[in-house]
């Protein structure tokens, strides 16, 4: 009987994990070119307005993404958070304003173009494809890297081999690096709720993102699962992406992010440095209220 | 954990005797797998010849006839399935693309074309599939971008039209039809021809050849970055496109990949008969393709050849007035949807073409290999489990899920 990894990673002690794990990340770190260095403007969101007929979801918000950092989006339930990640992804198209990765305008971008430009995201809700093993799901996530059409697949030409290979060594290094690995090959809508998320938070890596956009991954976590998570997402960053979160759980958020952004109703209240924002009192007032005076 | 690892990787117990089947199968190593495959498909080859008793359809249809016609249709199945099956786009207009290959090949081989050209059948077939794999790309490039009933309805008018078309212009000659359609050469060692008209057992070999062939192809497609792409779109088309997948591309690829395969039976049913005029193209055919897809198994293109031979085979054996026909497979449907709603070989297929060496790095040679779970999980997804752990030995009721 042939050991598996997972046995053969059980057995190991302390070193030979601690090795195991960094061959892990640098496996999964990303390895493309990135035009700007660390600490840089990476997304640029300018004067983004988004209109639904009357309603103004989005108005004159304007923000940057370091390279290298992670962002917290916060603000009250329909603030625009998630219609600012929809953007941002090409669900939605700006009323007026532009979003720019690397100085590439994402505004008019298709949106399958948008995540091989470099944006990933999970989604409030999970959405994973069901009927595929954890595995196929993440391996979706590195096709968008993938050059393989049906001329190549169909006469499984070397490119397609080599694109297999390696995207299922990656895949499974994803699986690891977030913690599902044993659950590789069942179906994904079997899996349990908190290694679905997990799961979505891999496909997205998988696609190789400049910046990896979260919505809500903390959304129905207990408070262990919660500090897992932030932990989780320390590591993502550590490993050399940048990261968009938005989320509510203010533990989690005060927990992780390097800056944080708010907005309510639309506009952008305050942006800095997570104690600052905390403590700045329309942030205070458009969470808790205003009192008051005749 | 390591002490229980060995019946937690054990595969779920759940999609009854098939879903048994397949694990037990995907057990087998790929050696083991062709030794079992090669004796089946030498019953296969040599069933007209056999012709055994019970099984046969005579003396009422001509048994090669028969098992022409199901390899047929089980082509057919196999183009359809793409489309149905793996991209999710509901075509019901699928016949059309039958009759283009099977006018391709009347008109440019037949005397009775006004081209008057009389190219042999090989040179036909790579004609006729480009014709109608441009046919598809026509029908998909504007109406792609609808989904779900609006496609159908779409794909419906156009099998209607495809057959319109045939009825009314003057050149494709209507009921007269066309005669003398160019067949295969090749003779036996004795010198008969191989491809007569009479004596269809020469064709169901071809078809059989050409059947193992696509589905050869097919496999190819499924475990690549394309299958998992029409997969993708298949289960959630915004998911799959804010994953990176090109869906409009794809989904563009699954309607010219189907109606290739769609062409190529055509031009083989056009040779066989000899025969082609605007009968048997209407949308009820298109139905019963559909029907043949949905008993063998959507997106299992094993299941659905399954599917497409009791389709066929069926009425030949029991003789069946047409017109019931269309009343057994419209019960048959109905019960099976009700017991088995995933269709008779209902189970998934694998995506990568590394999987198996993935899965047995992961877990180990000797675990049986898992690409288990083949059937939707009782657990509502989204629902925390606390009981995970033995989650995967414990009995998982199929059912429920999607």
């Amino acid at each position: 009987m042939t050991e598996g990894l997972l046995e053969a990673v059980e057995q190991m002690d302390a070193a030979e994990r601690a090795e195991h794990e960094a061959a892990v990340a640098e496996k999964v770190a990303p390895d493309r070119e990135i035009a700007v260095s660390a600490g840089e403007t990476l997304l640029a969101v300018d004067g983004l307005t988004v209109r639904f007929g009357g309603l103004t979801a989005l108005d004159d918000v304007s923000f940057d993404v370091k390279r290298g950092e992670i962002l917290g989006l916060i603000g009250p339930n329909g603030a625009g958070k998630t219609t600012c990640f929809n953007i941002v992804t090409g669900v939605y198209r700006p009323t007026e304003g532009d979003i720019r990765l690397e100085g590439q305008s994402l505004a008019r971008m298709k949106r399958y173009k948008i995540i091989q430009a470099g944006v990933a995201r999970t989604f409030q809700n999970i959405r994973l494809f069901g009927a595929m093993t954890a595995l196929e799901n993440v391996v979706v996530g590195t096709d968008a890297r993938h050059r393989t059409s049906v001329p190549g697949a169909l006469l499984r030409l070397p490119r397609h081999r080599r694109e297999e290979r390696e995207a299922v060594d990656k895949a499974m290094a994803l699986l690891e690096f977030v913690g599902i690995a044993d659950r590789a090959a069942d179906k994904a809508t079997s899996l349990p709720y908190g290694d679905q998320r997990r799961l979505e938070i891999a496909r997205a890596l998988a696609t190789e993102p400049k910046l990896l956009c979260l919505d809500e991954p903390a959304a129905g976590f207990s408070a262990i699962e919660k500090d897992a998570l932030s932990e989780l997402i320390l590591k993502i960053r550590d490993d050399g992406y940048t990261v968009v979160l938005v989320e509510h759980d203010m533990r989690v958020v005060l927990g992780v992010t390097d800056r944080l952004v708010v907005l309510d109703f639309g506009r952008k209240i305050a942006d800095g440095e997570p104690d600052a924002v905390r403590r700045d009192p329309a942030v205070v007032s458009a969470y808790l209220g205003t009192a008051v005076d005749e | 954990m390591t002490a229980t690892t060995e019946t937690e990787r054990a595969p779920s117990s759940s999609g009854g005797r098939f879903g048994e089947l397949s694990r037990w199968w995907n057990a087998r190593s790929r050696p083991q797998q062709w030794g079992l495959l090669v004796p089946v498909a030498a019953i296969i080859y040599l069933l007209p010849v056999l012709n055994p008793p019970i099984i046969t359809t005579e003396p009422a249809t001509s048994f090669p006839i028969a098992l022409f016609n199901a390899a047929v249709f089980a082509l057919i199945a196999i183009g359809l399935n793409v489309v149905i099956g793996q991209a999710g786009l509901l075509d019901l207009g699928y016949v059309g693309f039958f009759a283009i290959g099977a006018y391709s090949a009347a008109v440019l081989s037949s005397p009775d074309s006004e081209l008057g050209v009389r190219f042999p059948w090989l040179v036909i077939v790579p004609i006729a599939m480009v014709i109608t794999m441009i046919s598809g790309v026509i029908l998909g490039t504007p109406t792609l971008r609808l989904r779900g009933d609006y496609l159908a309805i779409v794909t419906l008018g156009f099998g209607e039209i495809v057959r319109l078309l045939a009825d009314n212009i003057d050149p494709l000659r209507g009921n007269r039809g066309f005669q003398d359609i160019a067949r295969p050469g090749g003779t036996y060692p004795d010198g008969s021809p191989i491809f007569t008209q009479n004596d269809a057992q020469g064709f169901y070999w071809l078809a059989v050849t050409i059947v193992i062939i696509v589905l050869f192809l097919m496999g190819n497609l499924e475990r690549s970055r394309v299958g998992r792409a029409w997969i993708a779109v298949r289960e959630d088309e915004d998911a799959a496109e804010l994953t990176g997948v090109p869906t409009y591309k794809f989904k563009i690829w699954a309607f010219a990949i189907g109606a290739a395969v769609g062409g190529l039976s055509g031009t083989l049913f056009a040779a066989q008969v000899g025969f082609v005029n605007n009968q048997r193209f209407d949308v009820t055919t298109s139905i019963l393709y559909l029907a043949a897809v949905v008993l063998g198994g959507q997106g299992n293109k094993v299941g659905v050849v399954v599917g497409a031979f009791l389709v066929s085979y069926i009425p030949d054996r029991f003789q069946f007035e047409p017109e019931y026909r269309f009343l057994v497979f419209g019960l048959a449907l109905i019960i099976l949807m009700i017991f088995r709603p995933q269709g008779i070989l209902g189970m998934r297929q694998h995506l990568l073409t590394y999987g198996r060496q993935a899965y047995q790095k992961l877990f180990g040679a000797g675990t049986g290999v898992a690409p288990t779970s083949l059937t939707p999980s009782s657990r509502p997804a989204g629902e925390p489990a606390e009981a995970v752990p033995d989650d995967r030995s414990g009995s998982r009721p199929q059912g429920g899920g999607e």
